[in-house]
Formats: C-alpha cells, structure tokens, sequence
C-alpha cells in the first residue's frame, strides 16, 4: 500500500481520507518555535466535491489514493451513462450521473475532458476550462442596448443556460468558462 | 520560454531594508557594549528537543557526525562560562523538514545574552530594541504581557496547568477543530489549542509576550517551585505570529543532563534520529554559568512584518526551491 507522508503533502496530492479518494486543496505547515509540528490541510472528496479540514502531526502517513486524471473525448450520452474514449487507445468508458453531475451540461460531442478514475472507475468528469457552445434559444436583444450594461439569459445547445450581453443573438457561438458557468465572448465564423 | 529560476526571490529593495534592519542591530548591541560572536555552525552535539530536528554531515578525518546548528546557544553558553561577558550573534540555523510560509529549513536568527537578567528583563529589552527598529509596528501601543496561564484561562477557558488529555479532546470538539487522531500528550494538545484557541486573540497591532510556560515545557530554562510550577520561559508574538523565545538560563548542568536524557528517551519513542546532545555544554554548566536570560529573535519572521509579506520567501535572496 503506498502511503505518503505529510511532508510529501501538497496542493493537488490524491489521499484516501474516511474511505474516499481525496486530494488536498492546500496544506499548511504549523509550529510552534518548540512544540509539536502539525500540518492543516483542507481536502476535497473526489466524489462529493466537498471540502473539509484535517489537521495531522508532522511525519504521519496516509494512504495514497489510485486516482489518475486523464484526458478522454466525450461521445454520447445514453441517457443513463455517458460514454467516453481515450482517444489515443479508443478504449471506451461509461460514466454514470453521480460522476457526471453538473459537468453535464457542458458536454458536448467530441469535446475533450478530464476524467478521474479512482481504481479503474470513473469518478468525476471535468469539462475543459473554455467551451465554445452554440445558443439555441435567446430573446432579441433591444436596439441601442448595445456594448454596455444589461444580460439575459441564454440556453446553449447541451442545456446549460448562461447570462449574455443583450447584443448576443440566437445561433451564435460563445465561448463559456465552466468554472464560473460565465459568458466570454463571442465565436467569429 | 526561458528558465527565470536563478532569480532572486526577494526585491533589492527588500535586501536593503535586511542589511539596514541588521545594522540598527548591531549598533545597538554596539552602544550596550555586547560582543559580537561567531559559533561553529557544525557540532559533535545536537538539540535533544523532541520537537526538532537537525540536519547533519561530515568532516574528514572525523568518524562521528557532525550536526548543524538549530541555535547557537550551547556555544554561546560556553562563552558566557568562560567569562566573555553580554554577547549576541546573527547566524544562520537550520532545522529538518521545516517549511511553510513561515518556516524555512535555513532561516536567521539573532540571538543574545545578559548578565544578571531574568526573562522579565529580557522581555523589556525585546521590546525595546524591537520599538528602535519599527516605531509604527512596536511603539505605538505597549506590549501586552500574560502569562501562559492566564493566556488560556482567558482565551481558551480552562487551565493548562491541570488540565488532562480527555478534557483537552473535549475542548478541541467543542470548538469544531480538526485534530489528528493520534493525538498522546497533553503538551501536543496544548501546541495545537495555542494556535487555535488563543494566538488567534493576539492584538495585530502590538507584541505580546507569554511567560511563564508549564514545566513539561521548560526547554532550557529554569523552573521556579511553587503551587504551580513554571518555567522561567517567554514568547514574544505579534498578532499570531511567533517571533522571538527566550529563556532566564538553567544553569544547573546535573538537572540540564537530566533533561537532556529524558528528551533521547522521548526521541527514542517517536523514532526520531537519535543525536548526541553537548557534554561540552554540561561541562561549561558545571564551570559555572553565570545567572544570565537569552534570547532568540527570527530576523526573517521579523522581516516579514516589515514589509507585510505572505511568504518567508519573500525576504530571503534564495528559497530552498531554488538553492
């Protein structure tokens, strides 16, 4: 079983913590002058996105986490599964609705993401930081409403809805940060 | 694109400020007539602290290790039994494992004895020294003064002094922090709650000075009997920050001995690296120490509120990173 140790600890490290694949947000190192070393970490459960903070004495182990990030192309979605290839093995996987969660609404075919396989098995899928989506439905911005001010919403072709600059109009193409689920720019054809 | 690693971390700017910080330094020890010296970084003998670990090398033609300093004090104590009268130093110490942003394996300290003080005295020259160097930062308000017990009587509610490891669990689950689950001694549990429960009521805008810390704590200084026993110990913090600790210096070398050997045992327990400690020292102590306070004062930590930074890293030239 490989372990690490808490001075191998830091930002992006995959542990296991209560049973789930973790990985530490940011770790930091506390000592008095003469007293005990700690280090206070806050880490995120690979499954559930949440956040928690450990504390740890200084030279503990914790299990290491098989957790491996990789790049894969969406392909379709059957409604229960999505279905992802590694494009350079085409080896295909199905990742269900509790990996998937809210990164469906930015999936489109083709696209490349990140997909984290804890012991072989999809466990969460991240979109690319940028998408470019198409608007499938918006209402006309007024005239004169134009570089400044106001938004309304918009709703891209997977279903996402997102807020754009009244001047943004149906089938156009923008570019979306997935992070923030916030309006870029728009996609010149 | 190009490797900018080789650049220093810190601004010219900041370098300036380092080297005027440690002038005003040593023309303040100039005007209280305390010599300047300089110790052997490398020793046959190391810190037996539990809590810290050396880093060690070797020197031909010599067989045994050789142990970098994690304070120059056992050297400086030999001086001060062989007569040399006040002395301080500004040295670099290094310390295994440690680095954060306020941690740095090699980092500087200054460090300096009296005659004929005891930690109280010292506490006053802290701060004045410290009003001289930053007048907005450490005279603009008078240094709070509490002792160790008392700092966790009013803080964290309970009494350090007689407080067990079951009570101390309950009190880290009352308050929501996280705590490892290996948690054995009632010292560790006291280092943690220091950090969570009472330096977060440090003022950010004067020092504090803490004294007076439980016997288990005593390092090297000495205890004074009584009801509640104490250590003739003290901490200087600004805000949260520790900046300086200092110690009304045991001088009795049978009882320093013992400690020495109870903290090997200790090291023993927790697998860390056993390391000599200083028969030298033992043996100045049995000379005769005079009765004398010293203290040490990290100049990068003391840099840091200089300048306001986030990281130590940002007042040293080189980090480890790129040494």
């Amino acid at each position: 079983m490989a372990t690490y140790s808490t001075n191998e600890f830091k930002s992006g490290l995959k542990i296991m913590m209560d049973g789930y694949p973790c990985s530490i947000v940011e770790n930091e190192f506390v000592k008095p002058g003469k007293g005990q070393a700690f280090s206070r970490v806050k880490i995120r459960n690979l499954k559930t996105g949440r956040v928690v903070e450990k504390t740890f004495k200084s030279g503990e182990s914790v299990e290491a986490a098989d957790v491996l990030d990789t790049e894969m192309e969406y392909l379709y979605s059957d409604g229960e599964f999505w279905h992802f290839m590694d494009p350079k093995s085409y080896e295909q996987i199905a990742a269900g609705a509790e990996a998937v969660a809210d990164s469906a609404k930015w999936l489109k075919e083709q696209d490349i993401c990140e997909i984290t396989l804890w012991n072989d098995n999809p466990i969460s899928v991240t979109p690319a930081n940028f998408v470019e989506l198409k608007i499938v439905q918006t209402d006309p911005g007024l005239k004169g409403d134009t570089a400044q001010g106001g938004t309304k919403p918009a709703t891209l072709e997977t279903g996402a809805v997102v807020k754009v600059p009244l001047f943004v109009e149906e089938n156009e193409i923008i570019k979306v940060d997935t992070r923030s689920g916030e309006y870029v720019s728009r996609i010149k054809l | 694109m190009s490797d900018e690693s080789w650049q220093p971390n810190a601004s010219f700017a900041t370098l300036r400020r380092r080297m005027r910080v440690l002038t005003q330094v040593r023309q303040y020890f100039a005007q209280t007539g305390t010599l300047e010296v300089e110790t052997p970084i490398l020793s046959r003998g190391a810190t037996t602290d539990p809590n810290i670990d050396s880093l060690y090398t070797s020197i031909l033609p010599y067989t045994e290790n050789f142990y970098l300093q994690t304070s120059p004090e056992f050297a400086m104590k030999r001086l001060l039994a062989a007569g040399s009268g006040d002395i301080y130093q500004v040295c670099k110490v290094f310390r295994q494992g440690e680095k954060g942003r306020f941690h740095h394996p090699e980092f500087t300290l200054l460090e300096w004895y009296r005659l004929g003080f005891d930690h109280h005295n010292l506490i006053c020259e802290v701060e004045s020294l410290l009003s001289q160097i930053s007048t907005d930062l450490f005279a603009a308000y008078p240094a709070v003064k509490m002792s160790y017990r008392q700092a966790f009587q009013t803080y964290a509610g309970f009494d350090p002094f007689t407080v067990n490891c079951t009570e101390l669990e309950a009190v880290a689950k009352k308050n929501g922090i996280a705590f490892p689950v290996t948690m054995t001694t009632v010292d560790e549990w006291l280092d943690l709650l220091m950090g969570e429960l009472v330096t977060p009521h440090f003022k950010t805008d004067r020092l504090t000075f803490i004294s007076d810390f439980p016997v288990s704590q005593a390092s090297l200084a000495k205890v004074k009997q009584g009801d509640y026993p104490y250590a003739e110990r003290f901490e200087a913090y600004y805000g949260e920050l520790e900046l300086a600790n200092g110690f009304h210096e045991l001088s009795d070398a049978d009882e320093q001995e013992r400690r020495f050997k109870t903290d090997q045992k200790i090291r023993q327990e927790k697998n860390s690296i056993e390391v000599p400690y200083d028969k030298h020292l033992i043996n100045a102590l049995n000379a005769g120490l005079p009765n004398c306070a010293g203290v040490a004062l990290g100049i990068d930590r003391l840099l840091m509120l200089l300048f306001g930074s986030e990281s130590i890293e940002e007042v040293i030239s080189f980090s480890v990173e790129t040494a």
